[in-house]
């Protein structure tokens, strides 16, 4: 009764843009759109909103108003908060105990608008995009302890829990990690949170060429010396990174180092000699430069305010070479993070002759791809995603049982899910 | 659950056991049919021996393509089958049914490729834990989850578990350390979730394949991610003269900002027995035993154990050794990797438990086990991953006494229940299995079990692959109040409702 109440008092259900401000309104009005069978836009801070399929919706479910910290349990190391947070808000806090999350969500504000604009929690988890510490913490998904949320029913659902051994039932944190908001609206979400390192700092290397790169970047991740951040920039993004240590000019590769401070040093000397770099082709960004370096890349810097087409290509590192070079036919400008294994395409001209070889290259080097950034015109005629029928398949079957008349973000991901 | 039930026999398949064995015979070679008593006796059970039961037949595939066609083959005939790895879980996750055809995997045991260059292996499912590591250690490579069962565990069982180990709060389980696997669904479709990428395009299948028991599909391929090993590893022994102090210094040394490679406790009654057990050198006149292992470069790493330290003696402990040589770190896990054995000599029977709690409140929930094993007059003894919260009581009773026996998973139901309520979870790395399928209820309500059921509705609409374990029994639920039963009909009348 009281939720019924709450929905009619605060909710008109006429609005085009509906803002839930508790759980039982976010279920309210799914059971509504259920009813009538109304397509519903799942929105954060919207800082994402471009990327994904265009595709029809009646109304908005806006949770930017569904937000704040619950709880938060830094020696359990865990933050449960409403999905509406913006993460800025739980990394101001987390930062009073020294705390971070550590898949570093990627920050599409800089590429979209020109500026900081991280979202939501609600956002980043269903967008699962993580930035450079992958390799070596996992992605998004992996800090994902527990989540309450709505299914296309109306029914609110949960999985998971505040402590991460937690084997009771399917994962369900897994599946609606990444799902675009196409399976359920997520309403709580507990993120595990782990110590901040307690310095770092970033070899920087000196190397003309792509192959030399991912060759230290591959050396790197196979280095006991433990780095948690490996990127390589080509020349032409190189005028974006000045720093007073960084002396010369051309091609990067940069590896992070993190952890106990004194220990810092010894791995960054052990690094080198594994690389068998001299001191002269090499640069050591201090923890104040090292910091910077990598938020500029986590957050796409060199993307800023982008005009033209971006597409994000993920494939084993030991293709990524082949794969690249298959790519210069399209004057594409690139940088590869993840040790290797993530690929940035930024491509001046595309059509969907281009666009669909990408695609096969891509797919013959055993990756996948996500359009982040592309023409309206090419949008509507494009796949956003890549997947193969099976599975394409399996995700209409599991859609179907989270969302049975299609009203969550239908057609955001792929056609019919 | 002594008195457990299992989904209702279905009798059309018992009558019909010569000519599905006949079928069964033409998708196989013969030999790798089992159909005697005797070929089939060690199928009977798994690592929960207290249950037992007789499957129609034992299949012993060698491809995924057979694999594929009996799935094909018993989802047209509606006949039930239950998939099975090593058999060394601890929940009876791969009981047979009397009526089910088991599935064993164990001819898929290969090591089809070690990539160094993408940092993974691919190998089959029956492989086992430990021989992914043995296979690449020679290059200063390892497989990080290492459950305590790893030199027998395969890792589909790993994967059907989510299952980890001493070093999951700084390394993580399974699904942390996959990067794909291959799948045969009920249907008898082959389909890969994942491959060598990090992450994978579309819904995170592999994720959700992950810890599903064996229900939502058979696994005929994994490829999992390898680390370099550590430069250095370090473990120093601790001994606390309460269990509120070992929590604090847990506590403490998690808010300084260390994240150990393992961080164990035990109670002063597990201490003595493995101690007496294995002559670890352990101070057993402490009421807290615990070891920290830290790992990581070698500077990294004595920079941190002296923190450790610190922070050791701020906690009052009354006594710390940091091991001098490898001999003596293997030295201090010995006693404590040999817990069940060592509970073994104490009792004729024991069960171990498997709850997961916020880490600050084990001496709560130590001083709630206490009490409990007083009301039951049955022994217990503590080993808890402290690092991640996840406790594992022992349970010591007399399998032989029907009585105990019932008295003893009363006593284990209480104490998850108790994990439960002070925010912890049912089971933190056994899994559910029907050991506590009944104590679903517990951590979820109708919608999140409903959900749940819809996902294996969605991959197996008749339910046939492994029936009966992981979802509760629905007249249970409903009798608590939690269930939403509609005019006496159920949501999905397919399921067996035993």
């Amino acid at each position: 009764m009281e939720e019924k109440q709450n929905f009619q008092t605060s909710q008109d259900f006429s609005s085009s843009v509906l803002k839930p401000t508790n759980e039982n309104e976010i279920s309210e009005i799914i059971k509504e759109c259920y009813k009538k069978n109304i397509p519903l836009e799942v929105l954060g801070l919207g800082t994402k909103k471009t990327i994904g399929r265009n595709f029809q919706f009646e109304k908005t479910l806006d949770l930017s108003e569904y937000s704040g910290i619950i709880e938060y349990k830094p020696e359990e190391l865990y933050i449960k908060v409403k999905s509406g947070t913006p993460i800025k808000q739980i990394r101001d806090e987390l930062d009073k105990n020294n705390q971070h999350l550590a898949f570093e969500p990627v920050d599409f504000g800089f590429l979209f608008s020109g500026k900081n604009d991280e979202g939501t929690i609600g956002g980043v988890m269903s967008c699962n995009f993580s930035g450079p510490r992958r390799f070596k913490t996992g992605s998004v998904r992996d800090h994902i302890l527990g989540f309450k949320g709505v299914n296309g029913r109306g029914e609110k659902i949960k999985s998971g829990g505040t402590v991460v051994k937690n084997v009771t039932g399917y994962d369900l944190s897994k599946i609606l990690s990444g799902a675009f908001g196409t399976l359920a609206v997520l309403s709580e979400i507990t993120v595990k949170v782990l110590p901040k390192p307690e310095s770092n700092k970033t070899l920087v290397i000196s190397n003309p060429h792509l192959k030399k790169g991912l060759e230290y970047l591959n050396l790197s991740l196979s280095s006991s010396s433990d780095p948690s951040g490996a990127v390589f920039y080509p020349e032409n993004f190189r005028s974006f990174f000045t720093f007073n240590d960084l002396t010369f000019s051309g091609p990067i590769t940069a590896i992070r180092m993190e952890g106990a401070t004194l220990s810092i040093d010894h791995r960054i000397k052990k690094l080198s000699n594994e690389l068998k770099i001299t001191r002269d082709e090499t640069a050591i960004l201090s923890k104040e430069q090292s910091d910077i370096f990598w938020e500029d890349t986590r957050n796409l810097k060199v993307f800023s305010k982008l005009k033209e087409n971006l597409i994000r290509i993920v494939v084993p590192a030991s293709e990524t070479f082949e794969l690249l070079n298959k790519l210069k036919d399209f004057e594409a400008k690139y940088f590869v993070d993840w040790g290797g294994n993530l690929i940035w395409l930024q491509l001046d001209a595309i059509n969907s002759k281009i666009l669909n070889n990408i695609k096969t290259i891509v797919k013959n080097a055993s990756g996948y791809l996500t359009i982040i950034k592309i023409e309206e015109g090419l949008k509507a005629s494009t796949d956003v995603f890549t997947i193969d029928p099976i599975k394409h398949e399996v995700s209409e079957k599991i859609k179907k049982s989270f969302d049975p008349r299609r009203i969550l973000n239908p057609g955001k991901m792929y056609i019919g899910i | 659950m002594t008195s457990l039930q299992m989904p209702k026999v279905d009798k059309s398949t018992l009558l019909n056991k010569e000519k599905i064995i006949k079928d069964i015979y033409k998708i196989l070679k013969s030999e790798n049919v089992l159909t005697h008593k005797d070929e089939i006796k060690p199928y009977e059970t798994d690592a929960l021996t207290a249950y037992r039961q007789t499957p129609l037949v034992v299949v012993l595939p060698e491809t995924v393509s057979e694999v594929s066609r009996i799935l094909k083959y018993c989802n047209e005939n509606k006949i039930r089958i239950v998939p099975r790895g090593a058999g060394t879980g601890l929940t009876g996750g791969a009981l047979p049914l009397k009526d089910s055809v088991l599935l064993s995997m164990g001819k898929f045991n290969k090591i089809l490729e070690i990539d160094y260059k993408n940092k993974c292996v691919v190998v089959q499912p029956c492989v086992t834990n430990l021989s992914i590591t043995n296979a690449v250690k020679d290059n200063s490579f390892y497989y990080a989850p290492d459950p305590s069962s790893q030199i027998a565990c395969s890792i589909g069982g790993n994967v059907a578990a989510n299952s980890s180990g001493v070093h999951s709060l700084k390394y993580g389980a399974t699904t942390n350390n996959l990067l794909g696997i291959q799948v045969v669904l009920m249907d008898g479709s082959i389909v890969r979730f994942g491959g060598k990428t990090l992450d994978s395009e579309g819904y995170d299948f592999l994720g959700l394949m992950t810890g599903s028991e064996g229900l939502l599909g058979v696994i005929t391929e994994v490829t999992v991610k390898i680390l370099k090993t550590p430069e250095n590893v370090k473990a120093a022994l601790v001994g606390f003269s309460s269990i509120e102090d070992a929590g604090e210094c847990v506590s403490e040394i998690i808010a300084e900002g260390i994240i150990p490679a393992g961080m164990e406790i035990m109670d002063k009654a597990l201490t003595k027995a493995t101690n007496d057990f294995s002559k670890a050198g352990y101070p057993t006149d402490a009421e807290a035993m615990m070891i920290v292992e830290l790992d990581g470069t070698e500077s990294e790493v004595s920079e941190l154990m002296q923190k450790v330290e610190i922070i050791a003696n701020k906690n009052k402990c009354s006594s710390i050794k940091i091991n001098k040589s490898n001999e003596e770190r293997l030295k201090f896990w010995a006693g404590r990797k040999a817990a069940f054995p060592a509970c073994g000599v104490l009792a004729p029977d024991y069960m171990c438990m498997d709850g997961s709690i916020p880490r600050g409140k084990l001496a709560e929930v130590l001083k709630e086990i206490t009490r409990l094993s007083k009301k039951y007059d049955l022994p217990v003894a503590n080993a808890f991953h402290a690092g991640d919260g996840n406790l594992h009581p022992l349970i010591m009773y007399d399998a032989n006494d029907k009585e105990s026996l019932r008295k003893t998973e009363e006593f284990g139901a209480e104490i998850l229940k108790y994990c439960v309520k002070v925010g912890g979870a049912l089971t933190g790395e056994h899994g559910v299995g029907i050991e506590k399928r009944e104590l679903m209820c517990e951590a979820f309500n109708d919608n999140d079990i409903q959900q749940q059921i819809r996902i294996k509705i969605a991959l197996d609409p008749k339910s046939l692959l492994n029936p009966g374990k992981v979802y509760p029994i629905l007249k249970k639920c409903a009798e608590e109040g939690r269930v939403h039963v509609h005019g006496g009909k159920t949501k999905f009348p397919d399921i067996p409702r035993f």
